[in-house]
């Protein structure tokens, strides 16, 4: 009897629009469904990190270095955010951190793709970051207070990085032939895949319905994808690249374009680990995180040390 | 060698030390030994680059030859490149990269500290402007040489084996030449014999507390600031200029 009044209520706050914090009851699946959600978010952050590391060093202007460096700082800050976010429920990092390393936790397969030219920084702060933005605005009202307020940090700083995006391929159609290549050939590689990033269609996605009702989340994947496609369709134009789908059409009965078929199989392949950079990025995360144990125990022991002395001294 | 050119060469030596440095560090972006430190490390390397950027548009405006800051960056050959030798190392381990930026930090907070009463105006202003950022440089690296130092057995070991390493590399920081005299004689340049008292004191003090040892110098390697640099470099410039040399003109 208890349960049921309590669960009740739970859903009348949130059906008010009132906050859920971290000391608020709450019924387990909620708690797990964040959980899984909030970690995957802090894992994507953090491995997607690593394709647009890979240009650092290349980076074609001392000016593009900088904002590349900061961008994908503020990356690793948005990873902080939300695994801060996920510790109020109850989970600690080291434990998602292990959930990640040992590929029993996912994050977003884009980061599975490589980067291989100098557009891909651009086609990534576009695309990557934009889908992101789309995805991310609705979470900044999610049910759960604190995943609630550091989305509502992250998505100042992903429309900044969107902007840059689209900027460097701005810069790169004003200029030769060769550059002019490079945005759209990067555009082919990453449209399908950047499109994919909102989930499987509504019909296929197991966890969405109970979600909405949570108001963890808001819309749907087929309807923020509608909404990415009709938004980035008309950037394209003003850039002047093709979008790699050839039955993507203006449809005026509905208001929006109509696109082609994702390539589902493809993108379970990959969220099954056959991308084409599953191995190294996975690799390259535990790698610095096994090279970085004896430098985290040495703090801890140092901290040890220290707090034994002050203890000593007062 | 007229005074103009003696300045040119004594600022490109500061644009490179911030730029070789702060590109050896973005190295470390994404790859850090824990995030919080990987977000600390690209704080330091965007400073440097920042640094690096006022010295290198400062030299654009002495040569008056129409150069940007990307044409000293990206066009320039090893042989024209004057950093210290010391900040081109490899990053090593989590030790090398502290010990190379602890060295360098202590040597950068008293040069500047030093460079802020120059006589040229526009040195003295990107000093004043840089030692706000490098104090907290020199704060970041010098905790980690306590942590490591004194944290546990393999710590210690570790740092002391990239101190041991990185020590022949030192000497230079304080090598004076033909540009050095000049602009200390102008009082634009800083005399580095009493930094090296300094460093030393500062660094031998910290090390004591650390249980780490500064070796007696052997040997000291050096050409960095001439242009004669260690193999790595090349493979640093590279990685750097590979897009403004595969595209020449190319406006990115
Ligand atoms: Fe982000
Ligand atoms: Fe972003």
């Amino acid at each position: 009897m208890k349960d049921i009044n309590i669960e009740d209520q739970f859903q009348a706050k949130i059906d008010a629009e009132i906050k859920i914090e971290p000391k608020d009851w709450m019924p387990d699946e909620y708690r797990k469904t964040l959980i899984r959600q909030i970690s995957q978010h802090a894992h994507s952050e953090i491995v997607g990190m690593l394709p647009e590391g890979n240009w650092i060093t290349r980076a074609p202007t001392l000016r593009r270095k900088a904002a590349l460096l900061a961008k994908i700082q503020d990356e690793a800050g948005h990873g902080l955010y939300l695994y801060s976010a996920a510790e109020t429920l109850g989970v600690a990092r080291i434990d998602m951190l292990n959930d990640l390393h040992s590929g029993k936790a996912k994050y977003s397969s884009i980061f599975n793709y490589p980067t291989l030219t100098w557009a891909d920084m651009g086609t990534i702060g576009w695309l990557v970051d934009g889908a992101a933005i789309m995805n991310q605005i609705p979470l900044c009202r999610c049910s759960y207070g604190p995943y609630s307020r550091a989305m509502i940090r992250v998505c100042k700083e992903e429309s900044f990085h969107q902007r840059q995006g689209y900027e460097i391929l701005l810069t790169m159609m004003k200029g030769t032939d060769a550059q002019k290549r490079m945005v759209q050939d990067a555009l082919n590689r990453w449209w399908w895949p950047a499109i994919s990033m909102f989930g499987p269609n509504d019909a296929e996605s197991p966890h969405s319905k109970q979600s909405m009702a949570w108001k963890i989340k808001r819309f749907s994947n087929d309807d923020l994808r509608q909404k990415f496609i009709d938004v980035t369709a008309e950037q394209a134009k003003i850039l002047g690249v093709t979008i790699p789908d050839p039955e993507l059409k203006w449809n005026e009965e509905r208001g929006h374009y109509d696109f082609g078929q994702i390539n589902w199989d493809e993108f379970w392949e990959v969220v099954k680990g056959n991308g084409p950079c599953n191995r190294e990025r996975l690799e390259a995360r535990r790698q610095a995180w096994e090279e970085g144990a004896w430098v985290r125990e040495a703090a801890t022991v140092y901290a040890e040390k220290k707090a034994r002395k002050n203890q000593e001294a007062a | 060698m007229t005074k103009k050119e003696a300045l040119l060469k004594y600022t490109l030596r500061l644009a490179d030390n911030a730029s070789i440095l702060g590109h050896r560090l973005g190295e470390w972006c994404g790859h850090g030994p824990v995030l919080e430190q990987d977000i600390a490390m690209t704080n330091i390397a965007l400073d440097l680059i920042g640094q690096a950027r006022n010295y290198y548009q400062y030299a654009a405006k002495l040569e008056a030859a129409g150069k940007t800051e990307d044409d000293y960056a990206y066009l320039r050959d090893p042989l024209d490149y004057y950093n210290l030798l010391l900040l081109e190392q490899p990053n090593g381990n989590f030790a090398h990269s502290i010990v190379r930026q602890y060295f360098f930090d202590i040597f950068h907070y008293l040069f500047l500290t030093a460079l802020m009463s120059s006589k040229d105006k526009q040195l003295a202003a990107i000093a004043e402007k840089s030692i706000k950022e490098v104090t907290y440089h020199k704060k970041w690296s010098g905790d980690w040489i306590l942590r490591l130092g004194d944290g546990t057995e393999l710590s210690n070991e570790k740092m002391q084996t990239a101190i041991n390493v990185l020590q022949t590399y030192v000497g230079e920081l304080f090598l004076m030449d033909e540009v050095d005299e000049m602009m200390v004689k102008e009082n634009i340049g800083v005399d580095l014999a009493p930094i090296k008292e300094e460093w030393t004191r500062i660094v031998q003090e910290h090390f004591t507390e650390a249980k780490l040892k500064l070796p007696d110098a052997t040997w000291t390697q050096k050409g960095g600031k001439q242009g004669y640099h260690s193999e790595h470099l090349g493979y640093i410039l590279a990685d750097m200029q590979y897009l403004q040399r595969t595209y020449p003109g190319a406006v990115w």
